[in-house]
């Protein structure tokens, strides 16, 4: 499941915008199901600055702990705190109430370097060895 | 299933006298009296005995079966190592005991690391380090301290680690005070050298690297690696947790690996963790030996000292000197193998390897298929409606130990599979048939897999509640299950 209307990473997140220069960033159904279910998700504090590519943080599942890495550069305005008691949001929804951080944007033009949903399907399809 | 002490409530024959609480009240302090009531089991002797003995049974450890747990050389630990631990002499010294009164010891840590010299090429060795991932903070604070004495001015702060790398490496980094860099995997399962090649520079600290690495795979442009990381400055780290493999054909520091730690619990025969402790022994060229840990043991005409003081020494890394009975274990362990015996065990475990490897191929997939060797790694197919997980715990029915799963990470739904040079081809065959077994379930009937296992005292774990809702400890009216 790719929707149609996000951007997306070569490291599996998502990135929707959310009105005024704010973006909402999760990790993709992929990368969830890749994961396996998810027992723990480590999120930044809000106002830390984040460059691109940069760790925001970690998600821990049965199988393996894994870098989040930010998909654009900014500073965190929000994060997920229901996903401090219900880590499992990131496998059951994770294009709504799985996000993980808000971001507020600082290099616009980053989000045209991102994948769109076609290509971001494509790269899927080739990855999985 | 057995239930928890805290579920026994037996009053029966107590076979030692009773303490009485409120008599024992009189002797202490009030300050240090607790004000909460003390939950205890209410237990009595026999069902304390038979409830630990019901427990000791449920364990499954190399005594009782093949055990191919991958990267963690589960091999056979001869019994005389334990016997020799037990000696008066050496079981019973005190680590403040006087030097002339505990020759022997100190000369055993001394032939101890002279044997690991020996087998490993490098100049100096510490038995310090307590655990194969404290042997890696203790190497990389060697290599840290080495940068700072040799060329202050240059700013290092960069640790890179391949794909492939077990997680302990970049943690050991990340705790060193260095920042980590992934470098990728080539198609063949090395090191990408382009990949590096980008990454090193004055930024660059060291690589560290595991040879044999985690696909089970000898990285075969190893000296090309190390020309191009020394070039650049940087220093070359080894992994020692697969040591095994190359014990007795090749040594790591001619590979160009300038400090290594060995888990000792590995490749020498010492318990593992759990039944451990661990020990992490670390190995040097001799430009890192300035700064390796004190105390050493040091030797003059035949008598042996400790070595307090050395100026450039990174300090002491743990109490007195490591696991100083787990060394023991380790030197019997040299000396009931002999020279030759110890120069059999990488050839055998690679052998075991491959028989295994080339006998399983012909039920799963093996993504880097080349020679291997002390372990590979194999995959379910990739149109079979069941996990590395469920053929996993269907593994525990047929009375074998699971093989390391979904690790390395580069590989999807990894199995890895490590056989180690003390399994019989027998025992290798009947693990084979079963996994033919498995292979065929797997597709004639995927369901009895998703409910393996079926023979074992607990079924199926909820691993991800286990992880969500962790809970440690007994809490009165908390129903556990
Ligand atoms: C490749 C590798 N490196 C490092 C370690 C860490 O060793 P230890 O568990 O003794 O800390 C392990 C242990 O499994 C390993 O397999």
């Amino acid at each position: 499941m790719v929707p149609k209307d996000l951007k997306y990473s070569k490291s599996h997140e998502w990135v929707k915008a959310v009105g005024n220069n704010t973006m909402m960033i999760g990790i993709t159904d992929y990368a969830q199901e890749e994961l396996g279910d998810i027992v723990f998700v480590e999120l930044p504090k809000v106002e830390q600055q984040l460059k691109q590519q940069e760790s925001f943080g970690v998600a821990e599942s049965v199988k393996a702990v894994s870098d989040l890495f930010s998909p654009v550069s900014g500073m965190v305005v929000a994060v997920n705190e229901a996903l401090g008691k219900q880590p499992e949001l990131v496998n059951k929804e994770p294009y709504t109430n799985g996000w993980m951080i808000k971001i507020s944007l600082a290099a616009p033009a980053e989000l045209s370097g991102l994948l769109s949903a076609e290509d971001y399907e494509k790269l899927i399809n080739e990855g999985s060895k | 299933m057995e239930k928890v002490i805290f579920e026994y409530h037996s009053q029966s024959t107590s076979y030692v006298p009773a303490a009485d609480p409120q008599a024992a009240k009189k002797h202490i302090p009030v300050e240090y009296l607790g004000v909460e009531e003390v939950i205890l089991p209410q237990v009595s002797e026999q069902d304390v005995i038979r409830h630990f003995t019901a427990l000791s049974k449920l364990n499954f450890g190399v005594d009782n079966g093949f055990y191919p747990l991958g990267s963690c050389t589960m091999k056979y630990n001869p019994k005389i190592n334990e016997t020799v631990a037990d000696f008066d002499g050496l079981a019973g010294i005190h680590p403040y005991a006087p030097e002339e009164c505990v020759q022997g010891a100190l000369q055993l840590v001394y032939e101890l690391e002279g044997f690991l010299k020996e087998v490993s090429g490098f100049a100096g060795m510490t038995l310090q380090p307590a655990a194969g991932a404290h042997g890696e903070i203790t190497g990389v604070l060697l290599i840290k301290a080495y940068h700072q004495q040799n060329h202050p001015e240059q700013k290092r702060t960069v640790i890179l680690v391949p794909d492939t790398a077990h997680g302990t490496n970049p943690a050991t980094a990340a705790l060193a005070g260095y920042q980590v860099r992934q470098v990728k995997s080539d198609d063949q399962g090395d090191i990408d050298l382009d990949d590096l090649q980008r990454n090193l520079g004055p930024d660059i600290a060291a690589l560290m690297l595991t040879n044999p690495n985690t696909l089970g795979l000898f990285e075969k442009n190893i000296l090309e690696v190390s020309r191009q990381v020394h070039k650049s400055g940087a220093l070359l780290y080894g992994d020692g947790a697969n040591f095994n493999a190359l014990l007795g054909l090749i040594k790591p520091a001619e590979l160009g690996f300038d400090v290594m730690h060995f888990n000792l619990h590995k490749t020498f025969s010492t318990p593992h963790g759990g039944g451990g402790p661990g020990a992490g022994a670390v190995g040097t060229i001799k430009e890192l030996t300035p700064f390796l840990p004190v105390p050493q043991v040091i030797k003059k005409g035949k008598k042996y000292f400790w070595k307090h003081q050395q100026a450039n020494s990174i300090g002491k890394v743990r109490s007195f000197y490591g696991n100083f009975l787990i060394a023991v274990r380790a030197y019997a362990y040299f000396f009931a193998l002999g020279a030759e015996g110890i120069a059999r065990v990488g050839r055998q475990a690679v052998l075991n390897a491959n028989y295994l490897k080339h006998k399983l191929e012909n039920y799963y997939p093996v993504p880097y298929g080349r020679t291997c060797m002390h372990e590979f790694v194999m995959t379910p197919h990739h149109d079979w409606a069941v996990s590395t997980l469920d053929i996993a715990k269907r593994i525990i029915d047929y009375g074998f130990h699971p093989p390391t799963i979904y690790f390395p990470l580069i590989v999807h739904e990894a199995m890895m599979i490590e056989p180690t040079e003390t399994e019989t081809k027998e025992t290798m065959d009947t693990f084979v048939n079963a996994l033919g077994q498995i292979a065929a379930e797997a597709v004639q009937n995927p369901e009895l897999l998703k409910k393996a296992p079926l023979t074992s005292p607990v079924g199926r774990i909820d691993e991800a509640r286990a992880g969500r809702q962790l809970i440690l400890k007994y809490e009165k009216g908390r129903d556990a299950r």
